[in-house]
Parts: structure tokens; sequence; C-alpha cells
């Protein structure tokens, strides 16, 4: 489905991603992992299309997505969940919620995803008519992942979604990609937390220095080793 | 009371253009992070139409005038400001320099640099209210065009989709283009809205000096400008209050001050605004700034 192949991402003369590659087919959750600096939200970006790469390839059923402007790759069936949420603070839940779904006509259908997503995230129905910028960190990032999902995307892309919420609210966050995936959705997963990534997904890239330095399917990688591969000490 | 009653026509008129003028900065630094200098072109542009079509009928130089306005905007928007954008701001703020100065320079090869008399309805020279207060057609026209304008904007947008997508893009740019908001309409719909703004604004213009010259969008740009300042670059709101707060400032010292300094009236109110920037950088309604991490 999604084949990144070789990309690299320069900021300026700093070159932030130098050689990646990966794959992620339909319905698989696949996690990046890394220390902090490591390339991981400039891969996703570049895949959303809000930076460029200098090198390589990115395609999503073989159509290349390199190049287009993030609202066209939208409309290809991808949307990103940014780190910090990046939901939009002036703006009522109700809006919010309208602008994931920019790319898709009003009606029938569109409301039953509406629907869904209050039902997944009983919270936002609380704050329908809210300003988002009331909400509680947990609940803004459960506004934002509904949001995304409101495009009807074919690949999500999760930017550290535990970043900063409480236990309780990991748990949430992680239930609803466990459920993501019964409902076939494919998911590229950028997470600080190892151990729930490494349970979740199919297949594990690590990142680091802008590179991938070890690829592992389910069940092959330990959180513990994860330390000692991040500093290079050790390699898949 | 009839002093005050007095001061209160005359600062609503006042405000009401320069928070006409304020609205078309405001709504495009909201979005592009550019002060467009060339808006007072664009309230140039309209007064010089006004000046070609003063002899049809009202209604239609109203229309026409809009149009061409609007039409202006979307030019500039395309062939000036669209091969630029997400340039750095010194970049976008030369470039409307040098729009403005291009535009200028065009409007004095066709009219010459000598002022133009326009008559567009006698009814806007005329009192409406004469005695203790005096209210002008003009001061009426002017609030309640300006009261409907604010309405609509308000109404276009809470509720239409490219309202609310344009209020997400002023608000996180990067990220409405990750939500699927096509840059391109909503860039263009402020510039569209910012002409229609002008175009309002140099009619009215017109209507209060009876005349137009290649300077004319100077001082309302100014003016328009300090007054998204202090409301807050990018606030629509903040925009409105400033320019009303603007107006009441400028009627305020005209009263008070004595004759001999009247004419220093706008260093007086810079003074004052320095002071409240000084206090408040971010102007009354502080827009947060958002900068995405990717």
């Amino acid at each position: 489905m999604l084949r990144v192949e070789h990309l690299g991402v320069d900021y300026g003369r700093i070159r932030a991603v130098r050689d990646v590659s990966l794959h992620v087919e339909k319905g698989q959750i696949v996690g990046l992992l890394g220390p902090n600096g490591a390339g991981k939200t400039t891969t996703l970006a570049a895949i959303a299309g809000a930076l460029k790469p200098s090198a390589g390839s990115i395609t999503l059923d073989d159509e290349p997505l390199s190049g287009r402007a993030p609202e066209e790759i939208v409309r290809r069936g991808v949307a990103l969940v940014p780190e910090g949420r990046h939901i939009f603070s002036t703006l009522t839940v109700a809006e919010n919620l309208a602008i994931g779904a920019t790319t898709r006509a009003r009606g029938a259908d569109l409301d039953q995803d509406v629907e869904r997503e209050l039902e997944r995230f009983p919270v936002l129905r609380r704050y329908y008519r809210s300003n988002a910028g009331k909400l509680s960190g947990g609940e803004q990032q459960q506004l934002a992942i509904a949001r995304a999902l409101l495009s009807k995307p074919r690949l999500l892309l999760l930017d550290e979604p535990s970043l900063g919420l409480s236990p309780v609210l990991v748990d949430t966050i992680f239930d609803t990609i466990h459920e993501l995936r019964e409902s076939g959705l494919t998911v590229l997963l950028v997470e600080q937390n190892a151990a729930r990534t490494v349970e979740v997904a199919d297949r594990c890239y690590v990142l680091r220095n802008g590179a991938v330095v070890a690829e592992a399917e389910r069940g092959e990688l330990h959180p513990d080793e994860l330390g000692a591969i991040y500093l290079g000490a050790r390699e898949v | 009371m009839s002093g005050f009653l007095q001061f209160i026509v005359d600062s609503l008129t006042a405000g009401s253009f320069y928070a006409l003028f304020a609205l078309g900065i405001a709504l495009i630094f909201g979005i592009m992070q550019l002060v467009n200098f060339a808006h007072g072109e664009l309230i140039m542009v309209g007064a010089y139409a006004v000046y070609l079509l003063q002899d049809l009928p009202w209604p239609l130089v109203l229309a026409l005038v809009l149009a061409i306005v609007t039409v202006t905007a979307l030019i500039m928007e395309r062939v000036a400001f669209r091969p630029i954008r997400g340039a750095n701001p010194a970049t976008l703020l030369i470039t409307s320099f040098a729009l403005s100065f291009l535009l200028q320079n065009l409007a004095r090869m066709f009219f010459t640099s000598l002022p133009k008399s326009v008559d567009i309805a006698p009814l806007l020279r005329e009192t409406l209210l004469h005695g203790s207060v005096t209210i002008g057609w003009l001061n009426v026209i002017t609030v309640a065009t300006t009261v409907v304008l604010l309405g609509l904007l308000a109404l276009f947008m809470s509720h239409t989709r490219v309202g609310v997508q344009m209020r997400a893009a002023a608000e996180d740019f990067e990220m409405a283009r990750l939500c699927g908001v096509r840059s391109n309409r909503v860039i263009a719909t402020a510039f569209a809205i910012s002409g229609v703004l002008a175009g309002v604004g140099a009619i009215l213009l017109v209507g209060q000096t009876g005349g137009v010259s290649v300077g004319i969008g100077l001082t309302p740009v100014l003016f328009g400008f300090t007054a998204a300042a202090v409301g807050g670059l990018g606030s629509l709101p903040g925009a409105v209050a400033g320019g009303f707060l603007l107006g009441l400032a400028t009627t305020f010292l005209q009263q008070v001050l004595p004759f001999e300094f009247a004419s220093y009236r706008d260093a007086f109110l810079f003074v004052g605004v320095f002071a409240l920037m000084a206090l408040r950088p971010g102007g009354l309604f502080r827009v947060a700034a958002l900068t995405p991490r990717v």
C-alpha cells in the first residue's frame, strides 16, 4: 500500500532524514520508533506532504505522493494526526470535525461518520458546540484523531498520540488504535511509548540519525532491546 | 448631552471607516502573514472607478466598482503574491510595497497627479438631522453599510464551509492544508473579500472627500494597519474593535486638543498607539501563533 524508498528530507542545509525505506501493507499497523531527532516526525510530515523530500520516493498504491500538496495527499486517502494535536482552538469541536471532512461532500454518509466519531469519543459530543481550545490535552487528542478519521482515510499517520497524556488516557488512545485495526484501517504510528507500540504493531522500524537501522515483525522485537538499538550498540 | 451625542456619531463614522480598512488588512494577514500595503491601491482603484463611472446610475456604479476592485484584488493575489507564497515576511512586505508603487504610478500615467472631483450622489452631501446634533446622510450610510458588512462577514465566516476553512487557515495554515483545505481557494476568497471591503471603503471615502487622487489610499491603509495592529494583527474581531477604538480616539483628540495643537492630532494619536503597543505588543485580541513542528 504505502511504499517509501530511500527517503531524504532536508531542513535547509541540515539533512533530517537521509535514508528511510519502509512499506506498510493494507490493514497493517506499522510502528516507527527511535530516539528524539531520529527523523520519525519528519518522515510522517514528508508522507503527508507538509515537507518536500529531497531524495527518494513515496507511493500509495503505486501512485506517487512525493511533491504533491498536502491538500491533494489528503484527497488520495492519507490523513495525519500531528504531534501536539494542532486542533483549531478558536473553532468549535463541531467546526474542527467539519474541517476534517473538508474533502467530502455533505450528506447522510458524512452525518453517519460524524455520529460514529461522537460515539467513539463521547467527550466530543459533550463539548460539540464549545471552543476546542477549552478541551484538555487528552480530549484534544481524541478530537485530532476524530478529525483525521472524518476524511475517511485509507492510511492514518499518527504522530506521538500518547505524548503528554495520563496513563488512563494513553490506554484510551491505544484502545482506539486497536479498534481502528479491527475496522481494517492502515496505520503508521510514531511513538515514544515503545512498549505499547511493539505490542500493537504488526511490524516496527527503528530510526536513528535519519535512517532505518532496524526492522522487526511482531514478536521479534522486545522493548528492552530498544535502548541498545537507539544507541547503536545493537542491530536487529 | 448634544456634545456627547455628536461625539458618538463622529466616532462611529470614523470608526466604521477604520474598521472597514482594518478588516481588509487583517483578513489577508491572518491567512498569509502578509501586511498588504497595496490594499491602499485597491482603494485607489475603486476611487478612480467611481470617478470614471460617476455618470451612471448609482446602483450600477456600486456593482461595477465592487466588481472592478474585487477582480483587481484577485489579479494581485494571482500575479504578485501567489508566486512568492511561503517566502519570508520581508519578501512579502517588499512585494506589497513594490505593487503599491507600481499601481500608484500607473494611476499617475493615466490620470495625472492632479486630484479629480467626483459627485456620485448629491444625497451624500445632505444633512439628515440639523440642530444641536448634526447627522449627515453619509454618517448614516457609512455606519449602516459597515454594520451590514460586518454582519454578513460574521455570517459568512461562521456559517459557510469556506468561511470556517478561512478561520481554520488563519489559525494554523499548514494544519488546515493537512486537513484538505485548498490553500488557493481560501487565499483567493480572502483577497476577494478584502477587495469588496476596499471597494466599499473607496465609495464611502469618495463620497466624503468629493475627490480622487493617486494618494487617496495611503492614509486609509495606514490607519487600517494601525487599527488591525491595535486589535491584534490577524484577529478579525480585533480589527473591528481596533477600528472603532481608533475612531473614538481620533474624535476625542479632535474635540479636546486646543486649536493650535489640532493639526498635530495624528501625532498625539500615534503616541497613544505606541504606548498601547508597548504595554500589549500582541494587540487587544492577541492571536495565538501555532507553529507546527513538522
